[in-house]
């Protein structure tokens, strides 16, 4: 996450903490090789205002990985503006609630690989349901996320992420009962963030869904009991480990080549 | 010099932002004329396949690029999309391909995919080369590098393979037949092992 050009990590979306600059950030995980980023400029929707596209050509320049953006994004150009720095996909959030036709009109310029979702969710203090929540929690849609993510589906979306507003932060593990009652509605890949604490977090999502993406924030920023700001990242051995203890069997490279035709 | 094709697809900038940290010089070509210096040519692509084949026709840039390839034999390297227009035709659309190499684009069986495994094919997986050297020179067996796609190139001629993947099967994921290559992952974003691809299709 990203606000007033730092890198910062919440708590239950609130009490954002700076844990340093967004390209010192990125230069560290390129060299620790991370499977993706996701840059999220929580600042910017909240202020209403464009994307920060000086900062995102910065990010995008430096960044040897997948990279997604989000925030701020309201139109097909800006869209357009944010693929041209660079930038592999870009994340939706209040814009697409608005006006759910602007993931069928940004996936019919760049392909639907490359916009992305993100639903923030939280239960419903009265009746415990499931609600997707924009402008960094403070605006309840009152939408449900299943219906409103199998809708996103029809219009095109290539990837729903799903933030869990009471887990983030908290560094306790996902919330598999949200994933539980999206996973099966839609087809197309889901990243799962909010809440993982451990790679033993990961290692239970892989093993409970397969293929599914792991996403975390403050995993990846914070060690030790004291949460002191230090990057991290599993290194290959270790993401291998995990593979194989969540029984989902195998990393790809120990797989047989069986009824190959090639 | 390193051409990079920009006829409106795909993350141009990422391969810019890869050759300028090797060093290596590059030129950006949106229109016929911008080929003229073209000795290594790189095609990018994402998204549909028809709509890649439109915008490259529309862009002008096509009989000059087949000539460049066909006659000049200049070293091309399609990347996703752009490995998949340098066959004859896709399952995924109705216009002809580029044809520089002799193969059709086929959607990935989804009937061998399970629950666990979805389509697009996005994120790392491991590429086992067939053939050493050349592009792959310098980078283990199993590297890992980004994927997103549903479709891939089949040969025709089994030689032409360099590389597999799996993803509900085996598939050719590197391609060479004489000076056309492609590859199906995403170098420019595949930190160090698609760095050395870069830098090694620069070296050929």
């Amino acid at each position: 996450m990203v606000k007033n050009k730092g890198l910062v990590k919440t708590v239950q979306f609130k009490d954002p903490r700076y844990v340093g600059d967004p390209i010192n950030a990125v230069k560290i995980f390129n060299e620790k090789e991370v499977d993706e980023l996701i840059v999220l400029d929580i600042d910017a929707t909240a202020e209403n205002r464009e994307p920060d596209y000086r900062m995102v050509e910065n990010l995008a320049g430096e960044c040897r990985m997948p990279l997604c953006y989000g925030g701020g994004i309201r139109t097909v150009e800006q869209a357009h503006r944010i693929f041209a720095l660079g930038v592999e996909k870009v994340a939706l959030s209040s814009a697409m609630v608005a006006c759910p036709e602007l993931v069928t009109q940004i996936a019919a310029q760049v392909g639907n690989q490359s916009v992305v979702a993100v639903l923030d969710v939280k239960r419903g203090s009265g009746n415990g349901r499931y609600e997707v929540w924009t402008h960094n929690g403070t605006r309840n849609t009152r939408r449900c996320p299943v219906g409103f993510a199998k809708e996103l589906e029809r219009l095109g979306i290539g990837e729903i992420i799903t933030n869990s507003i009471e887990n983030d932060g908290l560094l306790k593990g996902y919330d598999f009962a949200l994933v539980d009652s999206i996973r099966e509605s839609i087809s197309v890949p889901m990243t799962v963030l909010g809440g993982a604490g451990s790679l033993g977090d990961i290692e239970q999502l892989i093993s409970r869904y397969g293929i599914v993406g792991a996403a975390a924030g403050g995993l990846f920023v914070f060690k030790g009991v004291y949460r002191a700001v230090l990057i991290n990242y599993p290194s290959p051995e270790e993401k291998k480990a995990v593979f194989l203890r969540s029984g989902y069997g195998r990393s790809p490279c120990e797989s047989e080549r069986i009824s190959s035709p090639y | 010099m390193i051409t990079i094709i920009d006829y409106g697809l795909g993350n141009i900038k990422a391969f810019a932002n890869v050759y300028k940290s090797l060093g290596v010089p590059f030129v950006l070509a949106a229109k016929a004329g911008d080929l003229d210096d073209a000795t290594k040519i790189i095609l990018p692509g994402v998204g549909a396949f028809d709509h890649a084949i439109d915008l490259l026709k529309s862009s002008g840039m096509k009989e000059r690029l087949d000539e460049i390839v066909i006659k000049g034999k200049a070293p091309v390297l399609g990347i996703c999309v752009g490995m998949q227009m340098l066959a004859s035709s896709s399952e995924e659309g109705k216009l002809h391909g580029l044809g520089w190499m002799n193969g059709t684009v086929k959607r990935i069986d989804s009937s061998s995919l399970t629950t666990r495994t979805r389509l697009p094919h996005m994120g790392w997986n491991s590429v086992e080369a067939v053939r050493q050297g050349s592009l792959f020179e310098g980078i283990d067996t199993g590297t890992r590098f980004y994927f997103l796609h549903s479709y891939y190139f089949h040969c025709h001629n089994s030689e032409d393979v360099v590389a597999l993947t799996e993803y509900g099967g085996w598939f050719p994921c590197a391609v060479n037949s004489a000076n056309v290559y492609g590859v199906q992952f995403h170098p420019e974003k595949s930190h160090q092992g698609g760095i050395r691809l870069l830098q090694n299709f620069a070296n050929l």
